[in-house]
């Protein structure tokens, strides 16, 4: 296999020469990185850790620095791109970059998804006493009996915090009300229905702006492209009310035990994507409105957020399902 | 932008902006050395303490911290990036790439990795000492009963993971998308197919460990209850979401490390490379396996009998196409003409000693003896076998074998077999007794022990002291043979490799391949 000699056609494919992006974008990683953990330790162990309100200035800078960065290296590839400097090869390579980029988030919420699923399943009958795995229910949480969504935590079915037969890591208290539809008191007022009809559609919206660009008929693009970015603020708007029900009116909250935790860690991830979605999608529009950026041919910024929207939304369907149905 | 056909910048800027693959992947192969003797001067302290029975030099608490650091450093900070930086170099060589994919990502996947090890190495210094619960990290005791500074470490691997995931993505766009024509999936060379493979499991995992330690930290810091019973959840959960990323990962190690002794051992058997899509196959049932088998990392934990039996089958089937790969291994060898240089006996060492490693998990995958082996130094044993001997021997192997290509410097022949036979009595007297004193019972990550361990701990302490020093040695032979080695100036400066990077001038132009070689149809390797 050591025959090599040059090919006859070839696009040249750009590497660029040398670029100060990474380090930049590394510097203003790990300022945000460590001073989150810092206000983190200042919040949960105080004393020593006591920064005296510093901390939140490091992470500040840090996240300054690291969106500023991202910033600039989204213009300069997209000016690089203008410039023509991108073989279909390369453009190639972007796409691969973000299809294995959606895959690492797939599995991201995988982790999470299967956390639900164990408990659901085989974690929490057996703290109930169910099966091998329950044996030592008498010795720990006598008296536990375990439904979905959980009505009490262990801890409290053995008198709160402090009578805890093991160590004692923080008191949960169950919610008195949950998410489920069982729980709502209309069918009309419970927000989770909404928000997946608002998703779905806006997958669809999403949709025909990409085919509306694909025809060359921007005005159309862009239109349905604004009704997808109206339609995600919706969503985020619902979202932050469900959330404030949860807390104000449910007692559903981070602290409700395992119901709570999957709860907000699920939707919170999902929320703080579809708000990353929702920002990819509105610079998309911004960049067609004003600079006229996209062309039927050459939108791969567009192409690649609807991507990511379509994922975020099927990521919803599931949590439709597993976290507000089933 | 144009044609830039001149050399790299001057000083420290090139170091820092640059995008070249040559460059980026001798900063990953520089970094996991010194964080390789860094882990390992931590194994020292370990073997120190063990050196007698009784209390000797360091604290209970502190020697906790070195057995952490030490798998943390040794697995994300040495192995993981040496084989990066290895693929990083010949990837782009081996199928006629300009560069990588995606250049100044490349960049930045390197880049993030020093700063992360910095603040998971200052926890050493933090109040309430460095972790200490063990590289595998189990709740309770990384959550309920974790010093402050678990904070950091959490959101060290949160960098690690994305820098690894970056480095994946980046490295499965330069093999599907920047082969030259001809180069067909089938003709690539092993070590790309096992990258290949490899990369798709750190993308697939690396987020899963990113959602165990978020939910750590969410535990720790705002009340969660993920991997506590008292509020419905279950500490047993962090193990399957850790073994979920924890066993693939095993063989993103070890993967890589194939790929390597699959270009060593044809090249000094002067032999094309035994079964070459039988090797794709077990790589890849290798990597489809490794997504099935994690719970028999947890047979003691008490799982039902249905999952310890599934886990214990699935685990035993690993067998097979490890088995085939072994096997090809050495029937590629099978009336070659071979030599020993210096590569090639690291490549044999590995056969060896990893073929040892992979027997001694067999015995562990079988659910009811391994609730005699669980935790004990009979597992240690085991898994530096195929640590060790398995991955970082093919790392030295392979940094001998493509050294002179890559410096166009000869290293010291002599020195290197030194080296060699150094590290391999090294390695067995120090990992081979701990066999004997795992099945007996010792178990690990105490820093005391009874007095029926004590000969066998001194032996193991006395071959890590020795195997330690032989990479000293190590470290000096390539320093000199970069410095002042004997030039080469053949292309192929082993007779019996083969591969585009051989038809490259040593050193390879700080560019190679601006424009693709045409790949001529011929014979399989």
């Amino acid at each position: 296999m050591s025959s090599a000699q040059p090919s006859t056609e070839y696009e040249k494919y750009y590497v660029p020469e040398s670029s100060s992006l990474a380090v930049r974008a590394t510097i203003g990683l790990v300022l945000t990185v460590f001073g989150g953990g810092l206000v983190l330790n200042e919040m949960t162990f105080g004393g020593t850790h006591d920064t005296g309100g510093m901390a939140k200035y490091v992470m500040y800078v840090g996240l300054a620095i690291f969106i500023a960065t991202l910033t600039y290296w989204f213009r300069t590839a997209i000016k690089e791109n203008k410039a023509g400097m991108n073989s279909s090869q390369l453009s190639n390579s972007y796409v691969l970059g973000m299809f294995w980029f959606i895959f690492s988030e797939v599995m991201f919420f995988a982790a999470f998804f299967g956390a639900l699923l164990y408990v659901r399943t085989l974690a929490g009958p057996w703290l109930a006493g169910e099966g091998d795995g329950g044996r030592m229910n008498f010795l720990l949480w006598e008296g536990f009996e375990y439904t979905w969504p959980p009505v009490i935590t262990p801890q409290e079915v053995v008198g709160g915090a402090l009578s805890q037969p093991i160590a004692n890591n923080g008191e949960f208290v169950s919610q008195h009300t949950s998410m489920a539809f069982a729980d709502a008191h209309h069918w009309y007022a419970w927000l989770p229905l909404w928000n997946t009809i608002i998703l779905l559609t806006s997958s669809v919206t999403c949709e025909f702006a990409h085919r509306g660009l694909a025809k060359g008929d921007i005005k159309r693009f862009e239109a349905w492209l604004a009704v997808t970015v109206g339609l995600a603020i919706i969503f985020l708007f619902l979202q932050a009310a469900e959330y404030y029900e949860a807390y104000e009116l449910f007692g559903l909250t981070l602290n409700s035990g395992i119901y709570g935790s999957t709860f907000f860690m699920l939707t919170g991830f999902h929320g703080f994507h579809v708000a990353m979605g929702m920002t990819m999608l509105l610079i998309q529009l911004i960049r067609s409105v004003r600079n006229k950026h996209l062309t039927p041919t050459d939108h791969f910024g567009f192409s690649a957020s609807s991507w990511y929207w379509h994922f975020v939304d099927v990521v919803w369907v599931f949590l439709f399902i597993f976290v507000y149905i089933i | 932008m144009g044609d830039h056909h001149h050399g790299p910048a001057k000083g420290l800027s090139r170091w820092l902006y640059t995008t070249n693959h040559k460059d980026i992947g001798t900063m990953y192969l520089w970094f996991s050395f010194a964080m390789f003797l860094l882990g390992g001067a931590f194994a020292m302290i370990i073997r120190a303490e063990l050196f007698q029975p009784g209390m000797q030099l360091v604290e209970p608490g502190f020697f906790n911290q070195m057995t952490t650091l030490h798998g943390l450093i040794m697995v994300f900070g040495a192995i993981m990036p040496s084989f990066v930086g290895l693929a990083n170099w010949l990837i782009p060589m081996m199928i006629g790439a300009p560069d990588m994919a995606l250049p100044r990502m490349n960049n930045w996947s390197f880049w993030i990795l020093p700063p992360a090890f910095l603040m998971l190495a200052s926890t050493l210094l933090m109040e309430g000492g460095a972790p200490a619960f063990g590289w595998t990290f189990y709740a309770p005791l990384s959550t309920t009963y974790a010093p402050p500074s678990v904070t950091f470490f959490i959101f060290a691997i949160h960098i690690l993971g994305v820098s690894s995931i970056m480095g994946s993505i980046n490295i499965i766009a330069t093999v599907m998308n920047m082969r030259a024509p001809g180069m067909s999936y089938m003709k690539m060379p092993l070590f790309v197919w096992t990258w290949l493979i490899t990369a798709f499991l750190l993308v697939a995992v690396m987020p899963v460990l990113a959602g165990a330690v978020t939910m750590m930290l969410m535990d720790i810091h705002f009340g969660t209850s993920f991997f506590s019973a008292a509020g419905g959840g279950d500490p047993v959960l962090f193990q399957h979401i850790f073994w979920f990323f924890g066993h693939p990962e095993v063989y993103i190690i070890i993967l890589p490390a194939f790929g390597v002794i699959s270009q060593i051992i044809p090249a000094f058997s002067r032999k094309p490379l035994f079964g070459y899509a039988s090797m794709v196959y077990a790589t890849a049932a290798i990597a489809f396996l490794s997504f099935i088998v994690w719970a028999h990392h947890m047979y003691t934990v008490g799982m039902p009998l249905a999952g310890e039996l599934f886990f214990m089958y699935a685990t035993m089937l690993i067998a097979v196409p490890t088995g085939v790969k072994v096997f090809n291994w050495v029937t590629t060898m099978w009336r070659g003409a071979m030599t020993f240089e210096t590569p090639m006996l690291f490549s044999i060492g590995f056969l060896v000693l990893f073929t040892i490693g992979g027997f001694t998990g067999l015995m562990l995958s079988i659910a009811p003896a391994d609730f005699q082996y669980h935790d004990t130094y009979f597992v240690v044993a085991h898994f530096h076998y195929v640590m060790v001997a398995g991955a970082v021997f093919s790392m030295t192997a392979a940094i001998y074998f493509w050294l002179p290509k890559w410096t166009g410097r000869m290293y010291n022949e002599t020195m290197g077999k030194v080296h060699f036979w150094v590290s391999f009595i090294g390695f067995n007297i120090t990992f081979f007794p701990q066999h004997f004193v795992g099945l007996a019972g010792m178990p690990r990550r105490i820093p005391d022990y009874a007095l029926q361990f004590a000969d066998f701990n001194m032996m193991s302490s006395i071959g890590a002291f020795i195997y330690g020093a032989s990479q000293l040695l190590f470290l000096y032979n390539v320093i000199a043979a970069i410095t002042s080695g004997k030039r080469v100036t053949d292309e192929k400066i082993w007779d019996g490799a083969e591969g585009l990077e051989w038809t490259l001038p040593s050193p390879p132009p700080y560019h190679t391949f601006e424009v693709p070689p045409t790949i001529e149809e011929q014979p399989a390797h």
